[in-house]
Order: C-alpha cells, then structure tokens, then sequence
C-alpha cells in the first residue's frame, strides 16, 4: 500500500511538471496555431538563468525566479519577432521546422554558453516538510509545483475569458483576418502570447531543475516532448486540458514504472495516448471541430 | 590581357602555397608519430572525453620534451555519437594518423574499432570497456577493465566483503555499458549465491527522476543498491534516495568516478558510497601525485579516473613503440603489425598510474587488480 502511494505521488509530482510546460505550450498553439517546438528549450534557458542569479550572483531565490522569467520573456519575443513573424503569411510546415531549427539553435548556444557538463540545481523551494510526508515521498518542490500548476491554470482561463487582451487572443485564434478587419493588431497580439508562454517556460524551467536537478543543454527537449504528449492527451488548446492531461500522463508513467516495468513504461504511456485519440481524437477536454469542406 | 596575367599569377601563388604545404607536412611526419584522439568533448559525456583527452595531452607533452621519440597528438570531438566518431576518425586519417587513442565511450568506439580494424591502425582505448569493443579485432586494445571484468569483480567483493546482504540493481539499459556490467553482475550474483531483489532500468530520455526504482529498491528491502551507470544519474539516486531517508550502501563502479566534482552536487550525499576503480587523485605515489599537480595546474580540477587512463595509453603506446623499435616514416600498418606483436608478446608489461604490471591477452583486454574504494569526507579511501 505504502509502494502503491509513493508511486501515486512520484507520478503527480512528475505529471505536475508536464503540466506546468503543457500550460505554455497549448497557450500558444490554442492562440497562435503553431507547435512552438522550442519552447523546451526555452525551459532549459530559464532554469540556466535560475542557475547562475542563485549560484553566481548569489541573489534570494525570488529574484531569480523573476529574473529568469524576465530574461525568458525576453528572449520569447525575440524568437518570436526574428523566426516566426517574417513566416506569419507562409505555411504552418514551415513555421514548424523554423521551430525546431530554433530548438537545436537555443541547445548548442546554450552549450556554448554553458558548457556541456551537467550542473546540479539547487532548489528554490525552501519549505520543511514532516517527515510522515517525506518519507512516503512527498516533496515540497511537488506541492509548490500543483499549487503554481493551478494557480497558473486559473489565472490563464480567468485572462483569456475575461481581459481584452484575451478576448483579442480568442478573436486572433478563430479568425486572424477577420479579427484584423476588427482593429486587432494581430502581430502584436501574437506577441503578447508568446511574451507570456515564455514566461510560463521560465516558471516550469525552475521547478522542473528544483524536482529533478540536473540542468544540461539538453534538459528541456524530453520533458518538451513529453508535455506536448500531455498537451494533445488533455485537448491541444484547452488550458485546463493541458493540466488533466500531464498529471493523468505523470501518473500512469509512474504507476506503469512501479507495478509493470520499467522498460515499457514509455510504451505503456504512448499506448495509452493512442487508445485515447482513436476514442476521443480531439483529447480528453479538446473541442471536437469537423473541417468543412 | 591584364586578367589573364592576374589569372596566371593567382594560379601560381596557389601551387606554391600547396607545396609549400606538401613540404612542411612530410617534414613533421617523418619526425613525429602522428597519435589521433577521439572522445566526446562537448555533450553529456563531455568529462569522459575531455579528461582522457587532456591526460593524454600531459604525456606527450611530457614525452616530448624528453627528447628522443616524439608524438603529434590531435584530438578530435565525438559527441559520444557512433556517426560523428566515425567521421572524425576519417578526418584523422586524411590527416595522417598512425595510431589511434580512442574511443573514450563504448558505443562510438564500438563502431570506430571496426574502421581501425579494416584500414589496420592500431587502436588503444583510454575507457571504452565493452568486449563488444574488442571483439574480433586483433588490433584493437583497451586500457580499462572490461564490462564483465567490473561486474564480475563487483560480485565478487561484494560476495567477499559484503556476505549476505541483499542487492538491487538499477542500470541503463540502452547503454551497452551500464548493460554490459549488469549482465556480467548478475551471472556472477547467481554463482556466489548473493541475493538480487530488485532490478530496476532507466535510459537516456529517463534519466532525471528515479524516485519509481528507489521507492521499488526500498520496498524490496535492498541493502546494497549496485549502481553500474555514470554518475550524472547515480548522483540524482542518491539525492532521491536521500529525500525519502532510504540509506542501503550504494555501490558503483568506474563512472561513479566524478562524482565528488560535478558543480552543484551536495558532496555530502555521496558519503560511504563503495566505488570500484584503478585510480584515485588521494593515493600517495609520486608519479601519482606529479600527475595530480601538473593537471590540476592546467585545468584547476583535480583528474579523474579518465584523465589517468589516457594518459597511461600514451605511455603504453610509447613504451611499445620503443620495445619494438618503430621508427615514425613506417607506415600506419607495418606499426600496427609491429605494436600487436609487442603488446601480446609476455615479456611487455606496464606500470602507470591505473595499475602495476598490467598486461594484454590478445583478444585486446588488460589485466590488472582492481581497487574498491569508500568516499569518507570527500576523499577516496581504501575500506
């Protein structure tokens, strides 16, 4: 019972990470309609500017958390404007393979940058647990990462449904044409989107590396994949999907890992994803919407 | 007309610039043995790689300064990926490399060993401890222990000086390394009746989170968790392992080698860990610890179990060069044919830093005694 539990609550632990990545990277497909491949690496970049604030310039573990947003959020709009803007008119192929060029691009700068070795990330989540807890596994890194999940959840919903902002990000996302006839800068709300998803990467980048602490140039393509995996599981597109969709995904990878093997854990994961997509194909919460033709 | 003169004379300056090239490269080859590297220098294998490499460098520098046979070392970058080892082995070749030091990673070296066999250039490997690596070819040695060497003397010490405990095993099982140690382990395990209760894998895409396998490890009751992986993943098991107050005796083999050093890492967790491996920086030997200096004044880092074997390849290399008496204009084969002879001949033994009075068997492998070592404060010590 006790094994049963501990693996239960590697898995949310684990699934609250896929969902904190799923939140951006479904925000930005729900809104601008691209898989924004990078957006791991963008992760990666964040904890490594988490990094070097806690380690190198020694500054309290908010600030680098704000820093490393700041700088992510930065460097999203500068992805956004320099790759993907000049492509806004061309195909959604070719906005997907300038993606992933910038994927490797942010890996092998950031091993230049860096260097290759991994780095051992302190945590920044300062919090003591009784030991009842610890001792069944339950970390603090976890909690904060579901209580950050949620919260971030709940603000992006309330954003989206509510703000004028948000009400332009809907418009853009069903129409770009006619939300341009409207009077909504297109460009520059795509902008904002990706200014945002960014900042949401730098988040999931610092509690990703405070779970599971090794930070190298390649930390954030795997648990990319695994959260887009996540993402299309839950609904692309929907925002509370995103959330369902990588704890359930955390969950069976670590139920499967406990009680199957190992080995197939992954194969187990992806079998699942299948079965779900040929019974819902548009994910568990996704909007079902027939094409026209 | 005034372009054709600038034509004919741009033409000219090419040529002699080439020969003038052809000239100083016939110059260095008939002074210097050309000594090709290869190992990952960046990627997640980068340490293996860069330490080897950088050994290797302090030997030939220290060779060459001594005057009589000398060495032209060119290292070259693999990414611990099979295709890019082979195409810097190709490089190397256009280059004009007589004897080769590497691969440093078993999967690379497994494919590169297979080039160095078909264009017969004799290859030595700082670490690449599959047998996979020297099966089959006559020209291809290693330095290190091999895989089922380490699992084999890991059972036997834990069978020795561990009796009766329990053991769980986690290993990376798309890695024919960590696989290779397993399998050899396991075997053994079975003939000296020791007890393995778990067995738990992981590959490259899963290795951040362990806490599945060490919460499994608990539960079976393990009291020794043998870990034959490198130590990027044994020092996230400890980390986990510690956060759930699970405290077995950790046991790795040569790629824990590192641990002490990767930046970040709480040292303190890898306290008692059992680590079987040929050298350590702390042993109080004067060719030891001369090393020890001199890499620690290049690099700032004190060298690992990697940097010791490379540099034992080059003095291996020219130890047998000397006993065979090569000479540098012969070429790549007739000092392969001449070095195979030398180091299965019974009368070559060496002694360098990784061990005394090693020697080879032909199929490639060394033989040598290995060490177990404990971490108390910090430091290698002998239990």
């Amino acid at each position: 019972m006790t094994f049963f539990l501990s693996c239960l609550i590697s898995g949310i632990s684990l699934g609250s990470v896929y969902a904190i990545i799923a939140l951006g990277y479904t925000m930005v497909y729900g809104i601008a309609k691209m898989l924004n491949f990078a957006h791991g690496d963008v992760i990666m970049v964040g904890g490594y500017v988490c990094y070097c604030a806690l380690n190198y310039l020694g500054l309290p573990s908010l600030v680098s958390v704000l820093l490393a947003m700041a700088a992510c959020t930065a460097l999203g709009i500068l992805i956004e404007g320099l790759a993907y803007k000049p492509l806004r008119q061309a195909g959604s192929l070719a906005v997907l393979i300038t993606a992933i060029g910038v994927s490797y691009f942010l890996q092998n700068a950031a091993q230049l940058i860096w260097g290759a070795t991994p780095k051992t990330f302190t945590s920044v989540v300062h919090i003591e647990l009784p030991q009842t807890l610890t001792n069944v596994g339950v970390s603090s890194e976890a909690l904060v990462t579901v209580l950050v999940c949620v919260v971030i959840m709940v603000g992006l919903t309330l954003f989206i449904n509510k703000s004028k902002l948000g009400k332009a990000m809907r418009a853009c996302s069903e129409d770009k044409g006619a939300a341009q006839l409207m009077g909504i800068n297109v460009n520059r709300t795509i902008s904002v989107t990706f200014a945002i998803g960014s900042a949401l990467a730098a988040v999931a980048g610092v509690l990703l590396c405070s779970s599971f602490p090794i930070l190298q140039p390649t930390t954030g393509s795997m648990p990319g994949i695994k959260a887009f995996t996540a993402a299309v599981f839950g609904g692309i597109g929907s925002i509370p999907g995103a959330f369902l969709g990588g704890i359930l995904l955390g969950i069976i990878e670590s139920l499967a890992k406990g009680y199957i093997s190992t080995d197939l854990a992954n194969a187990i994961v992806f079998a699942v994803l299948i079965v779900v997509l040929l019974v819902r194909p548009a994910g568990l919460l996704g909007k079902y919407v027939p094409e026209k033709v | 007309m005034k372009k054709l003169r600038l034509l004919s004379l741009a033409v000219a300056m090419m040529l002699s610039v080439c020969m003038l090239a052809g000239c100083s490269n016939s110059a260095q080859t008939s002074e210097a043995f050309k000594l090709g590297g290869i190992g990952p220098l960046t990627g997640d294998a980068a340490i293996y790689g860069n330490a080897a490499m950088n050994g290797a460098q302090i030997a030939v520098d220290e060779i060459n300064a001594k005057g009589g046979i000398q060495f032209e070392f060119n290292p070259q970058d693999d990414v611990n990926v099979a295709e890019t080892a082979v195409n810097a082995y190709n490089s190397l070749k256009d280059w004009g490399m007589q004897i080769l030091v590497g691969t440093v990673t078993t999967t690379p070296c497994i494919s590169v060993s297979a080039e160095a066999y078909a264009d017969r250039i004799f290859a030595l490997t700082p670490s690449a401890s599959s047998s996979d690596v020297t099966a089959g070819k006559d020209n291809m040695f290693q330095m290190c222990f091999t895989d089922p060497n380490q699992g084999l003397s890991s059972a036997d010490y834990m069978a020795e000086n561990l009796a009766g405990k329990t053991v769980a095993i986690i290993y990376r099982n798309d890695d024919a390394y960590s696989q290779g140690i397993r399998d050899a382990f396991a075997a053994e395990a079975e003939v000296k009746g020791i007890e393995i209760v778990y067995e738990g894998t992981f590959t490259a895409d899963t290795q951040t989170d362990f806490s599945v396998q060490v919460a499994a490890a608990q539960n079976a009751g393990a009291e020794i968790v043998y870990l034959p992986i490198y130590y990027t993943p044994a020092s996230v098991i400890l980390t986990q392992a510690n956060a759930i107050n699970y405290k077995p005796i950790f046991f790795g083999v040569d790629g824990m080698d590192g641990i002490l050093t990767a930046e970040g890492f709480d040292a303190s967790l890898a306290e008692d860990v059992m680590l079987l491996t040929p050298f350590s920086a702390t042993l109080e030997d004067e060719t030891n610890q001369n090393f020890v200096a001199e890499y620690q004044k290049r690099h700032n880092e004190v060298p690992n179990q990697f940097a010791a074997d490379g540099y034992d390849c080059i003095y291996a290399i020219y130890n047998a060069l000397t006993a065979a008496e090569c000479t540098p204009d012969m070429s790549a084969e007739e000092i392969c044919d001449k070095l195979i002879a030398t180091f299965t001949s019974s009368d070559f033994s060496f002694t360098g830093l990784t061990g005394n009075d090693m020697t080879w068997s032909a199929d490639g492998s060394i033989a040598k005694a290995p060490m177990a070592f404990i971490i108390k404060d910090g430091q290698y010590v002998l239990p």
